[in-house]
């Protein structure tokens, strides 16, 4: 089996393991690094549980290969909560009942990070269009809209939408 | 979901890459966003024995202006074309085009010569592409050469590039006084590929005639469709209403099938209601540009 060592920064961690070459991120995340956060649904690209930011942009952890993310910062759900709290979106998700079974609140989550940091104020509209590649099995969208919603109207003049990346989470050795 | 084995290579210039794909072409296939190509490998629908990624290529990353047009490396995410200031300022088109493709993660790692050689007839940049004219830069074991967008699509999913080729990049025209675009498309939801669509890039002259026009249609054949006989038609003639719907009457000759998102009349009907209203936008655009 073709195997390759790689380095990479999780949650602000900088760590070295040696991977199969045909291993996803998402599959080393969780099965490597038992950072189970992070969830695979389809496995196809199509539901966005898997979605990770990569250098700060969200992408689809279940279409990168872990070899592909040799040099790169990874941020996966485990690196949003501080240590005394949560992340502000997280604790919104909370408090709106944005989530039923979970299995689509990581993905939701650090797509939410990624359009509050691009644009502090989302509209309804603006959020459903940047989450459209995020499904939610439970269909719970409404609280979820309205939870992202809470976050921008509060954070105008904040700086509550910084991926804390305080938490690396609890990386296997 | 798990690929077949495979030996993954990773060159660190386009030299390395071309070298390492004369080697071994035909059981090779490259690596650029991998938002279509990893879904195939997964579903084992591709099989290949050498997976030679090209994103630490360095001469495939690049977006620059030059000589009125803008040069675009291979590598170009689809989410560039929309936020970097100089993609979007000199050629909105591309924005508008890519503003349609899947969900924000998709973009951001989906690239321009992966749409292109992948070349889902539905796919919305390779239509913009050829409504744009665009060149493409195509090098191999014999150096470069350059295609133009109309001509690199064959088939379905079949373009004009050897095993051992890889496309380095394209450049396109940049608006200007009289110049005007749109992309419009009909899918199921935001982010679906396209039922049908139309990409239409043109310019008026200071009489508010059709000095140049260029109009490709997605979703309605085996590959991206260019109207031809419209454009034709259309070149010197004044831009006013009635010329727009006498050229929808010009609109024929592109095969659209039936599937489970849209029969074949949908598809054909969508996609001359979506070219008059294409044409419509474009031509407003040129006009407040003039
Ligand atoms: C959920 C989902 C939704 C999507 N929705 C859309 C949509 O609405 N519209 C749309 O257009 N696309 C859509 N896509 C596909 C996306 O646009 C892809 O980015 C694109 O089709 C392929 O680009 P890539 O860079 O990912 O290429 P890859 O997947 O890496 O490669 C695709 C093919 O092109 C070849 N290739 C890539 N680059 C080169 C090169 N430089 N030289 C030679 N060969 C090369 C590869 O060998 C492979 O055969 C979607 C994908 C997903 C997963
Ligand atoms: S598991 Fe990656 S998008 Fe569904
Ligand atoms: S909360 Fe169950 S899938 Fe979204």
């Amino acid at each position: 089996m073709s195997t390759r060592t790689i380095t990479l920064t999780v949650n602000d961690q900088t760590l070295t393991r040696e991977v199969p070459v045909r291993k996803t991120l998402a599959d080393f995340l969780r099965e490597d690094l038992g950072l189970t956060g992070t969830h695979v649904g389809c496995e196809l690209g199509q539901c966005g549980a898997c979605t990770v930011l990569l250098n700060g942009d969200p992408v689809k952890s279940c279409l990168l290969f872990a070899v592909q993310a040799e040099g790169s910062q990874i941020v996966t759900v485990e690196g949003l909560a501080g240590k005394d709290a949560l992340h502000p979106l997280q604790q919104a998700f909370h408090d709106h009942h944005a989530l039923q079974c979970g299995f689509c609140t990581p993905g939701m989550l650090l797509a939410a990070v990624d359009l509050l940091s691009r644009n502090p104020a989302p509209k309804a509209d603006e959020i459903r269009r940047h989450l459209s590649g995020n499904l939610c099995r439970c269909t719970g969208y409404v609280n979820i809209v309205k939870a992202i919603e809470a976050v921008g109207a509060g954070a105008a003049g904040t700086d509550t939408v910084s991926t804390g990346a305080v938490g690396a989470g609890n990386i296997q050795k | 979901m798990k690929s077949a084995p495979f030996e993954y290579l990773v060159p660190a210039s386009l030299a390395e890459a071309l070298e390492t794909l004369a080697g071994h072409q035909d059981e090779t296939k490259v690596l650029a966003g991998g938002q279509s190509l990893v879904p195939l490998l997964k579903l084992r629908l591709a099989r290949p024995r050498y997976l030679l990624d090209i994103n630490r290529v360095p001469e495939l990353s690049y977006l620059e202006l030059k000589d009125g047009r803008l040069h675009l490396g291979a590598l170009t995410r689809h989410s560039a074309l929309g936020r970097e200031p100089s993609a979007r300022g000199s050629c909105p088109l591309l924005a508008e085009a890519a503003a349609r493709i899947g969900h924000t993660a998709i973009r951001n790692r989906g690239t321009v010569g992966g749409s292109l050689c992948h070349a889902d007839p539905a796919a919305e940049l390779p239509a913009a592409m050829i409504a744009l004219g665009a060149e493409l830069k195509i090098d191999g074991p014999g150096g470069t050469r350059l295609v133009p967008a109309a001509g690199f699509f064959q088939g379905f999913m079949t373009v004009d590039l050897q095993p051992d080729e890889i496309l380095a990049g394209l450049s396109v025209p940049v608006a200007g006084p009289g110049t005007g675009w749109s992309y419009l498309e009909v899918s199921r939801r935001h982010g679906d590929f396209a039922i049908a669509g139309v990409a239409v890039w043109l310019s008026l002259d200071d009489k508010g005639l059709f000095r140049q026009v260029g109009i490709a249609l997605a979703g309605v054949d085996d590959r991206p469709w260019k109207a031809r006989a419209c454009e034709d038609f259309l070149v010197g003639k004044e831009a006013k209403e009635e010329v727009i719907a006498a050229a929808r009457e010009q609109l024929a000759g592109f095969d659209p099938t039936g599937d489970i998102h849209a029969s074949r009349e949908y598809r054909e009907l969508m996609a001359g209601e979506l070219f008059v209203q294409a044409l419509r936008q474009a031509v407003e655009r040129a006009a407040n540009n003039l």
